[in-house]
């Protein structure tokens, strides 16, 4: 029973980690851009849906609003500053929007303050669920599975079914070619952008709800969104979900029973340290195995 | 012409320039206050200069320098050395992270500079570390932890959970719950510092057959706990320091913390004539209730005031000494000194509660008395 909780969790954990995820890797695939902000706009996407929900009472809206400023806020930011980076090497990227990171956060500490904002579930979605065989759930938690899982199809519809997806895709094949079939590449790159954001604003939103809504709550999952790009491949989607659930269920279970596992060789107190030390490390080893095995990621086309 | 007269508004100047009083105190702030952790740099600046402020005249003497951190121990470093070198402060003060303190006190007191702690404590300070020049006006940084073990003993809470971050401080927090807890600990989970999701930690709960959870997670950390643990209906009832409960946090833990018991050294009902005027002049000052940090950084602010009254800071011994009596109406209440220069003080239990739409903490009854540290011994001075 106990193992099946973890195993959700570690479910949950994955499809957060891949809303986050799904928009950096669009980017990076797309662009060929390192955009160390992707964690800013998922802050912006938390504060957003606060202040619209403290405000109207509404959780909806709230979310509404995440989405909406997180992609306003990503257009804006493409346009004014990364539009200029793109012919730069990835050094200058990383510094630039690392300064962006430096100027997201002031400003929101300057526009909502220095303490953490309150960001309360809806009644309908609060309070755990009996499952099938009697197990207690967090019923949102459910709903973030939910949630992973309509965008996960929905950019694979966007992806493979529609016309921006063939753009997308053409753009990530060969950026010179589809400017010259008369695809205005700068436009389809601010769009790209702002849906990255926006899925990065809906990630902050979602994840806001059962944690903190604050300054720099960005960058821990921006580290671990990185790990789930360079696991799953560059620019692959599909890369990005497998990626995001194997490190999921990597580090919840890891987490789960790393401990007991070691307190048959250690005593229980150093089993507990060792194994916590141990679970910490243990995505990256993962991620470090599947560098030596597939260096371009599991579903990355490029080398 | 035009020089000599020069020359009389200079001698004027240099005249008046004497008669003044003596140069006044110079401190240097050294906080977080940009970032994820500025809440608790700017209640512990707004904090210190309420003091002054409310001190009047007397508040004139401390010229006060403030410099943000951001979180970094080399920023830190940086900023106490420009302080120390070139802005020649008197004292130094006001770091919240105990890993920043490491990194800038060791070296402040080397150098001949007063620290006066109002947050950060490590155990290497208040023990074989500990030093004639440093102050911790908080507490040690057991101290909290030991008393939700005192509590949770007297509370007769048979079997706990316990659960922190795994870096120094949450070993210390483990170690000094255990110090005082008398009953069984039927698990004992270190966390990932800055883990946003406790969902595995929650099932671990669950399925334990502890009666109660105590948890240290400072900042985002118990914000994301207190949520998730709430959502997950788990009913075991909760203890833990007051990080996690401070009045800085507690509006984005929402109405998840209710009847949370917490321990600490101080709340805003504490019943004592400093405490009173603390509160009310805090919030007419800043429109928000102080939380803990601010009260350490305002008795801070006092305790040097008080020592400014005493003794010139030039005089290092005169001062050392006129710091150690503590005379400053403590926001605490009671406030003394042990021999290491950490402080012997009661803790209490409190609860969260909701005043009005406030929530807050009320204290529900004392947790330790006149407590002072484990580390007391190991220091030699």
């Amino acid at each position: 029973m106990l193992l099946a909780e973890q195993a959700l969790n570690g479910l949950q954990y994955g499809m957060m980690l891949f809303l986050m995820a799904a928009g950096l890797t669009l980017v990076f695939g797309v662009m060929g851009l390192i955009n160390l902000a992707h964690g800013s706009l998922y802050m912006t996407g938390a504060f957003a849906c606060a202040a619209v929900a403290a405000a109207t009472g509404s959780f909806w809206l709230g979310l509404v609003a995440s989405l909406a400023a997180a992609a306003a806020a990503g257009a804006l930011v493409e346009i004014a500053v990364i539009r200029r980076l793109y012919a730069r090497d990835h050094l200058d990227q990383v510094l630039a929007t690392f300064a962006l990171i430096l100027v997201f956060s002031e400003g929101t500490r300057w526009l909502f303050g220095s303490f953490p904002l309150y960001l309360k579930l809806p009644a309908a979605l609060s309070g755990a669920v009996v499952l099938p065989g009697g197990l207690h759930y967090p019923l949102f938690r459910l709903v973030i599975i939910g949630f992973g899982a309509a965008v996960a199809v929905g950019l694979w519809w966007l992806i493979t079914r529609t016309r921006l997806g063939i753009r997308i895709r053409a753009g990530e094949a060969d950026r010179e070619m589809i400017g010259a079939l008369g695809v205005d590449i700068a436009r389809l790159y601010t769009i790209v952008f702002a849906l990255g954001a926006a899925l990065a604003g809906l990630a902050g939103a979602l994840v806001g709800t059962i944690q903190s809504v604050q300054v720099g709550m960005g960058e821990p999952v921006l580290i671990l969104a990185f790990v789930v790009v360079v696991i799953g491949g560059i620019g692959s989607i599909k890369g990005a979900l497998v990626g995001a659930l194997l490190v999921g269920m990597t580090d919840t279970l890891g987490k789960a029973l790393l401990p007991g596992l070691l307190s048959r060789v250690w005593d229980a107190s150093s089993a507990n340290t060792i194994g916590a030390s141990l679970a910490s490390v243990l995505i990256y080893v993962l991620m470090a195995v599947v560098l030596i095995l597939r260096p371009q990621g599991l579903f990355g086309a490029r080398g | 012409m035009e020089l000599k007269r020069l020359l009389i508004c200079g001698t004027a100047a240099l005249a008046l320039a004497g008669m003044a009083q003596a140069e006044p105190v110079k401190v240097g702030m050294i906080t977080t206050l940009s970032g994820g952790g500025a809440g608790l740099g700017v209640d512990t600046r707004d904090g210190f200069l309420l003091a002054l402020k409310n001190a009047g005249d007397a508040g004139k003497e401390v010229e006060l320098v403030i410099e943000d951190d951001q979180q970094k121990p080399d920023v830190a470093v940086q900023i106490a050395d420009k302080m120390i070198q070139s802005e020649q402060v008197d004292v130094l003060t006001g770091i919240v992270w105990s890993n920043l303190a490491m990194a800038v006190v060791p070296a402040a007191v080397a150098q001949d500079k007063f620290y006066l702690s109002t947050n950060a404590a490590p155990s290497q300070l208040a023990g074989a570390g500990c030093n004639p020049k440093y102050f911790s006006v908080s507490y040690q940084n057991d101290n909290l932890h030991e008393a939700a073990g005192a509590h949770a003993t007297d509370a007769g809470i048979g079997k706990v959970f316990i659960m922190a971050p795994n870096y120094p401080a949450g070993q210390d927090s483990l170690a000094g719950f255990k110090r005082y807890y008398k009953g069984e600990v039927v698990s004992e989970v270190y966390t990932q510092v800055g883990q946003t999701d406790y969902a595995g930690e929650i099932a671990q709960i669950r399925n334990s057959d502890a009666d109660a959870v105590f948890f240290f997670l400072p900042g985002g950390m118990g914000i994301a706990f207190m949520k998730q643990y709430a959502e997950s209906g788990v009913g075991k009832p909760v203890i833990g320091p007051a990080f996690s409960f401070s009045q800085d946090i507690l509006p984005a833990v929402g109405d998840a913390a209710l009847g949370v018991k917490n321990t600490a050294q101080w709340a805003k009902d504490l019943d004592n004539p400093a405490n009173k005027a603390f509160v009310e002049t805090f919030q007419a000052e800043y429109g928000r209730l102080p939380s803990l940090y601010a009260a350490q950084a305002y008795d801070t602010a006092n305790l040097l005031l008080s020592a400014i009254a005493k003794a010139d800071v030039g005089d290092a011994d005169a001062f050392r000494a006129a710091l150690a009596e503590a005379d400053f109406p403590s926001v605490r209440g009671k406030f003394s000194f042990g021999p290491n220069q950490h402080p012997i003080q009661d803790y209490y239990v409190r609860e969260v509660v909701k005043e009005g739409d406030v929530l807050t903490n009320k204290i529900i009854g004392p947790a330790m008395t006149d407590h002072g540290d484990a580390y007391a011994e190991q220091c030699s001075m």
